[in-house]
């Protein structure tokens, strides 16, 4: 089961998520110990593997360090659920395997703590804890071969094989 | 089509395109810097790759950490330096002739009309002013790229930005960005091309056009782009070296766009985007007078050798009341700096004069904040946190308002200066 952790927040950035006095290092347990540390320092307290982030519009603006995506991974984070992505940030999720969620109404269905349970496939967020079902839209095919692969250089590796 | 589509069905091989469409672009420059780029190197090794596309198409230089801040960024331009020799690259720029990117590619001829470029920082949007497709991207889609050459893209839809009029005494294309980022929002264009056209853009140089493109990003978008003209040849003509050819598109008539902007410039005043938000833009006449502790004049949005002038020109005779750290953008802003007398201004003034670097802009080094500490700045971002401590605030403005903010320790109104 997954936990949510929300923040009512729109354009949350990669200043927040990642600052850059952290990105001396591209080793992601090192950047993990700063996950959100500008936006909540207890934030890396707070979440387990398998946590879920849930935010509004235009989560990740900002600078093209992937760090954000290391970060928030390596914390434990398992996907972020928002109302929009930047784009960078959004690119940068898919081209590590590291799944996320558009979802316009996700922000007002879930409380923070909410225990969550999150069918990919399917499209289906299930709010254990409110009792209901949010549904979004599964990421494009593309986007999903990437990430079943693991991330663009495995996927790249496989189709130049093939 | 619009010129956003043209130069990205050029690059997919293939006659036209329309928004959406995912497409493969073969990459013509690829930029390489300290920060996001050592993460690719790891990556391609643990995959035992360890060629590149092409060498005469990357072009590295170390800026964010350069030189070295600590023993980690150390270590990091180590496995840069180690990788661009053992690849044999031939635009790598070491210390001494590297710069911070965006200032450093044009001026050393490496930017075409025409073009895809892409490097890993989110400010690679820049080189739009030169009617080329420019964007950012993270360290994986940087190390596809450098082994294959090619990336995908989703084609964006374009938006208009109609910049009517003539700038005022004392305006700059900083006040015209901010304006725009102020009216439409951090993501009023998300995903999109921001295609500027108008009157306006004739009397500006090619350095205060890139200040315009190179915030695309701040307000959410894929690239900027600014069509072709004797301006741009003008740049071109002096600053092209080993590739002069390049092939100059523009957008049709029937164009479509999702959204058109007008602007009328004679209007726009002095502008400075309050904490915490790039969007947070308001005329300098209503916030004048609110103290700061820094002044930041530097950076590849406002770190150019036109910007030096321009707060020279200011702080010629003058003492600055607070902090004032100048950051000429590459070594030859840096000379040309020197040689024009400017560092002689800005000694007399008070300021201090770094190497080129991106330095404090992203809270690096050289001149980070302190808790409670508020720095007008000319760089391109006021996150929380941005230039230091989460407490500490950052003020965005064109180096005409950040240098007459420098000289009365508070904000202050450029044009009494001008």
């Amino acid at each position: 089961m997954a936990k949510a952790h929300v923040y009512k927040r729109d354009h949350i950035n990669t200043d927040e998520i990642i600052p850059a006095r952290y990105l001396t290092t591209d080793n992601e347990a090192q950047l993990a110990k700063h996950a959100m540390e500008d936006l909540d320092k207890d934030f890396v307290k707070k979440v387990q593997k398998g946590d879920v982030i849930v935010a509004g519009e235009d989560f990740g603006c900002g600078s093209s360090r992937e760090h954000a995506v290391w970060a928030l991974r390596g914390a434990g984070v398992q996907t972020v659920i928002a109302k929009t992505f930047a784009r960078i940030f959004y690119r940068n999720a898919i081209n590590n395997g590291f799944y996320v969620i558009e979802s316009p109404d996700a922000l007002e269905k879930i409380n923070d703590g909410n225990e969550l349970k999150i069918d990919f496939k399917a499209g289906l967020i299930k709010n254990k804890t409110a009792g209901i079902d949010i549904k979004f839209n599964p990421l494009p095919d593309f986007a999903l071969e990437i990430i079943n692969d693991g991330g663009l250089l495995k996927h790249i590796t496989k189709t130049t094989a093939d | 089509m619009t010129i956003t589509e043209k130069i990205l069905a050029k690059a997919a091989g293939k006659r036209s395109v329309r928004p959406g469409d995912l497409i493969d672009a073969k990459l013509d420059v690829v930029l390489f810097i300290d920060v996001t780029g050592p993460a690719a190197i790891k990556m391609l090794e643990a995959r035992g790759i360890d060629k590149v596309f092409d060498r005469e198409k990357i072009v590295v230089t170390p800026d964010h950490f350069q030189p070295p801040k600590d023993i980690q960024s150390a270590e990091l331009h180590k496995r840069l330096d180690d990788w661009a020799k053992r690849n044999k690259i031939k635009y790598y720029y070491r210390l001494g002739r590297a710069g911070v990117c965006h200032a450093l590619l044009p001026e050393q001829g490496h930017i075409r009309p025409g073009e895809v470029i892409i490097g890993p920082d989110s400010h690679t949007c820049t080189y739009g002013a030169f009617a080329a497709f420019s964007t950012g991207v993270g360290s994986t889609d940087l190390a596809a790229a450098i082994a294959t050459g090619k990336l995908w893209f989703k084609v964006p839809e374009s938006m208009k930005f109609v910049l009517n009029g003539k700038l005022g005494h004392g305006v700059y294309s900083k006040d015209v960005i901010l304006t725009v980022i102020g009216r439409i929002g951090v993501d009023g264009a998300l995903y999109r091309a921001m295609e500027f056209v108008g009157p306006a853009l004739a009397d500006m140089s090619m350095e205060a056009r890139m200040t315009m493109t190179n915030m695309a990003i701040e307000a959410g978008g894929k690239n900027g782009i600014i069509g072709f003209d004797k301006v741009t040849k003008k740049y071109l003509d002096e600053h092209l070296k080993d590739k002069k050819e390049y092939t100059v598109f523009e957008s049709d008539k029937d164009a479509e766009y999702i959204r058109v902007e007008e602007f009328d410039c004679t209007k726009i005043e002095p502008m400075v985007a309050l904490p915490h938000l790039p969007s947070n833009a308001v005329p300098v006449t209503e916030c004048a007078g609110k103290k700061m502790d820094q002044a930041y004049i530097g950076s590849c949005t406002n770190g150019r050798i036109e910007d030096l002038r321009i707060a020279a020109k200011i702080l010629k005779g003058k003492q600055a009341a607070i902090r004032t750290i100048i950051v000429p953008a590459t070594p030859t802003i840096w000379k040309q700096a020197k040689d024009e007398g400017l560092f002689d201004i800005f000694y007399e003034a008070g300021c201090v004069i770094s190497a080129p670097t991106c330095g404090a802009c992203l809270g690096g080094f050289m001149g980070v904040l302190a808790e409670g500490e508020k720095c007008i700045s000319t760089t391109n971002r006021n996150f929380v946190g941005r230039m230091g401590h989460p407490k500490s605030e950052v003020y965005l403005a064109s180096p005409a308002t950040t240098a007459a903010s420098a000289i009365e320790g508070k904000l202050a109104d450029p044009r009494k200066y001008l």
